[in-house]
């Protein structure tokens, strides 16, 4: 195989999607803190899902480990995440679906817009995901003229108040039930005009609006929390069963699902599957966990695609250290147990992404300079690497991207001062000529240096001398060398970026791989495999 | 036992009391205390900050000058911290393998006051006397990077005449964060509220911490309100004793 090189990884493009808030953090945070409504419900939500996660997670005797244990999973993933995507296409083909790969969110909302179409539908319905709300996927269904319809109760709720989600597990966090029913009494159709604030009622309108919905549209779109290299199988974890509606029983499913979230092998779910309900929702084992491998005739939807994003995700995998972002399984701890979230809600944080994970993961994905304020919306507590399941150091990962704003800042303002002092002195013929002056200077220094004899006396001009061997300086470049910044090499790229090939659509890396670190520092106790009777009995259950 | 004291930038500054109080408690525990010169910043607020170049002089300093000492202690969970998962970190950044294997042995011997006591001297009675109703703020550095756990409360409950109350919700952050409060100053009020609510409800005269920075924080919300509740150092309970 060649290689052929297509230059770094580029970002999640501008104007479309919601990565990118129209306000920095401090500034949208304060519109947050005076709300006293959205401080009562935070509060209250926050609290009582951290109680209810500790408690079931002090119940998991192995956590660490398994903490461990999903950790190296998702570590090894990245290290051959090219390799396992192909896998996956090639296994999802086998199983009778259609493998897309969309570089951006134009390329991803352009498939799925095109697949609508071609199936003759005017509204689809939707399984609550991250990824078509990252990429503004409604948005361009509706521009196509299509309807989507949210099916995640919470989802639903955001939908039809014209609302932003807040949170990435509860998106309707922010909206009590008086206002939830104002909401469906204003925009949901034919909802009872005697609708009260009961949750059971609430709920109910909701179901039978759903129903209809569910029963009437060949379409669904959905994301993916997992998808398994080796069997090409998918799976959506959620709470209300409506996910498993839209999985079943339209004609056709289109699955939208970031590269990350690949897991080599079958046997991994069972880490992930273990992690991630204890961690998000605080319940022992996920509700309704739909796990489909492209199609079975006779049952289910007779058409599948996955579209596989990047959007700004190779560009992550390109920072060792940055990277560790992509770890994420989309729990939501971080946010619940974070003391900024608890007090300013999702919508300050500008992005869909929203808390820690949003705050080193919506930077990396748009580049720094679109998001610059949210590594800094943490005061570094380390509340939230306490609770990540997999272990993810988001701290080290903010202090890390703010290393990495201070330094585009310094090219900056160096680039800026030294124009603006340069159109300064062109426009003041006086220091303009002594600036000439100063040059010609210069130039006759260098001539002098040039002549320089050998035996050169080593004294403090004689840093300038050119016989002399150049050291680089111990202290960084402080030895009056004026750009420190740029002294430094430059940060270390991920090996497989200088060997681009193949995947050009995704600007994905294909090329030569880097060697597999397979398996090494998985905890022996997920590798004795004393867990996999358990596994295969799950498995069986989540078909 | 002869121990180095490494009073950090923000005690020397603004809380001396702290670090004054440490020498005493020391002393009065037989042993030596010596303050080496030279000593500057530990360089945690530039590499919190993102300025990770500037502060790599200040860990090449702060290792030049605690190199020699065998034992070295701070009143300050947060400055600890970063020398025990900073400094390194910023000197291999910059390529120095040989700076960062110098800071990590010089991590290694040092400690944070109440480790400095409880594992290194072994004592928990420290023969204190302050008759005052007092409540702990763990303070996040101490709690989550150190993980000091129970070690200042085990010290507190052995203080003669204090009254330990328990604070609610003592785990989080208080909203200090260093140039946080600066640049989320909103958000760090509101979360210096909630402190601040947790702390009135104790019935407290005293509300400690190992660290200055949060007690600075902590403290001034509290005496902006005029709510006659006092920040101490952890340090300064401790040296208290009955004959002044
Ligand atoms: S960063 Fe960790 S805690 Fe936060 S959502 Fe992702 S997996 Fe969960």
């Amino acid at each position: 195989m060649t290689s052929t090189f297509l230059g770094m990884p580029t970002t999640a493009p501008r104007g479309v999607g919601h990565l990118r808030g129209d306000q920095p953090f401090p500034a949208a945070a304060r519109r947050s803190l005076a709300d006293p409504q959205l401080r009562r419900n935070l509060r209250h939500a926050t609290t009582t899902i951290r109680a209810k996660s500790a408690a079931v997670i002090a119940e998991a005797l192995d956590w660490q480990q398994l903490r461990d244990a999903g950790a190296a999973i998702k570590a090894d993933v990245m290290t051959r995440l090219p390799e396992l995507l192909e896998q996956l296409e090639a296994a999802v083909t086998r199983a009778g679906g259609t493998v897309h790969w969309a570089a951006d969110a134009v390329e991803a909302n352009r498939i799925v817009t095109e697949l609508v179409a071609a199936t003759g539908s005017d509204r689809v319905i939707k399984v609550k995901s991250m990824a078509t709300q990252e990429i503004g996927l409604n948005e361009a269904l509706e521009a196509a003229g299509v309807t989507p319809v949210e099916t995640d109760l919470a989802e639903l709720i955001v939908q039809l108040g014209d609302d932003r989600p807040s949170h990435i597990l509860v998106p309707a966090i922010h909206r009590n039930r008086a206002e939830i029913r104002e909401i469906f009494l204003r925009a949901m159709p034919d909802v009872d005009p005697a609708l009260t604030d009961d949750p059971a009622a609430l709920a109910a309108a909701a179901r039978r609006y759903l129903r209809q919905t569910f029963l009437h549209t060949p379409v669904a779109v959905s994301g993916a929390n997992f998808a398994v290299a080796e069997t090409g199988t998918l799976a959506v974890v959620e709470s209300e069963g409506n996910g498993r509606m839209c999985l079943t029983l339209p004609d056709t499913l289109i699955t939208v699902m970031g590269i990350e979230k690949v897991v080599p092998t079958w046997q991994d779910l069972e880490v992930f599957l273990q992690l991630l309900p204890r961690a998000s929702t605080g319940e022992r084992m996920n509700p309704y966990t739909s796990m489909w491998t492209g199609v079975t005739p006779g049952d289910g939807p007779q058409a599948f695609h996955l579209v596989l994003l990047d959007n700004g995700r190779s560009a992550v995998l390109a920072d060792e250290v940055g990277r560790q972002a992509l770890h994420c399984i989309r729990c939501s701890a971080c946010l619940n147990v974070c003391p900024v979230y608890e007090r300013t809600g999702g919508h300050a944080y500008g992005s869909v992404y929203p808390g820690p994970i949003g705050a080193i993961l919506s930077p990396q994905l748009t580049g720094i300079e679109d998001n610059a304020s949210l590594p800094y919306a943490s005061t570094l507590c380390g509340a939230c690497f306490d609770a990540c399941p997999v272990k993810i150091n988001i701290p080290e990962l903010l202090v890390h991207l703010r290393a990495a704003h201070v330094t585009a800042q310094a090219e900056t303002y160096r680039r800026v001062h030294r124009d603006a002092a340069a159109a300064y002195t062109m426009d003041h013929p006086a220091l303009y000529a002594a600036a000439q002056r100063a040059a010609r200077l210069t130039r006759l220094a260098a001539a002098a240096v040039a002549a320089c004899p050998r035996r050169c006396p080593a004294g403090p001009s004689a840093a300038t001398c050119r016989n002399r061997p150049h050291r680089p300086s111990a202290n960084g470049g402080q030895n009056g060398e004026p750009t420190r910044t740029s002294a430094r090499p430059p940060p270390r790229r991920h090996r497989s970026h200088s060997n681009h090939t193949g995947r050009a659509a995704t600007g994905l890396p294909t090329g030569r791989r880097p060697p597999r670190p397979r398996r090494a520092g998985v905890p022996s106790h997920r590798l004795s495999g004393h867990r996999a009777p358990m596994l295969r009995r799950r498995g069986g259950e989540g078909g | 036992m002869r121990i180095a004291l490494f009073v950090t930038c923000l005690t020397d500054t603004m809380f001396p009391e702290a670090a004054k109080a440490t020498v005493r408690l020391l002393e009065r525990l037989g042993h030596e205390v010596v303050f080496p010169e030279g000593q500057t910043c530990c360089g945690q607020m530039h590499v919190n900050t993102g300025y990770l170049d500037d502060a790599l002089p200040l860990v090449r300093r702060h290792v030049r000058t605690f190199d020699p000492y065998d034992v070295v202690v701070a009143p300050s969970g947060s400055c600890v911290g970063s020398v025990r998962h900073q400094h390194a970190m910023v000197a291999r950044r910059a390529g120095d393998e040989r700076l960062a294997s110098r800071a990590e042995a010089v991590s290694e011997r040092t400690y944070e006051l109440s480790e400095l006591l409880t594992d290194v001297l072994g004592i928990e009675d420290v023969g204190a006397y302050y008759p005052h109703r007092v409540t702990y703020h763990p303070t996040c550095h101490s709690l989550r990077m150190l993980r000091v756990g129970d070690r200042p409360l085990r010290l507190l409950r052995r203080v003669r005449g204090l009254t330990l109350v328990e604070l609610p919700a003592a785990e989080q952050c208080c909203g200090f964060g260093g140039t946080f409060a600066v640049k989320n100053a909103d958000t760090s009020t509101a979360m210096l509220a909630d402190k601040m609510r947790h702390v009135l409800s104790t019935g407290a005269d005293v509300c400690t911490a190992g660290d200055v920075s949060c007690l600075m924080h902590i403290g001034g919300g509290l005496s902006r309100l005029r709510t006659g509740v006092r920040t101490v150092h952890l340090a300064e309970i401790l040296a208290s004793t009955e004959a002044p």
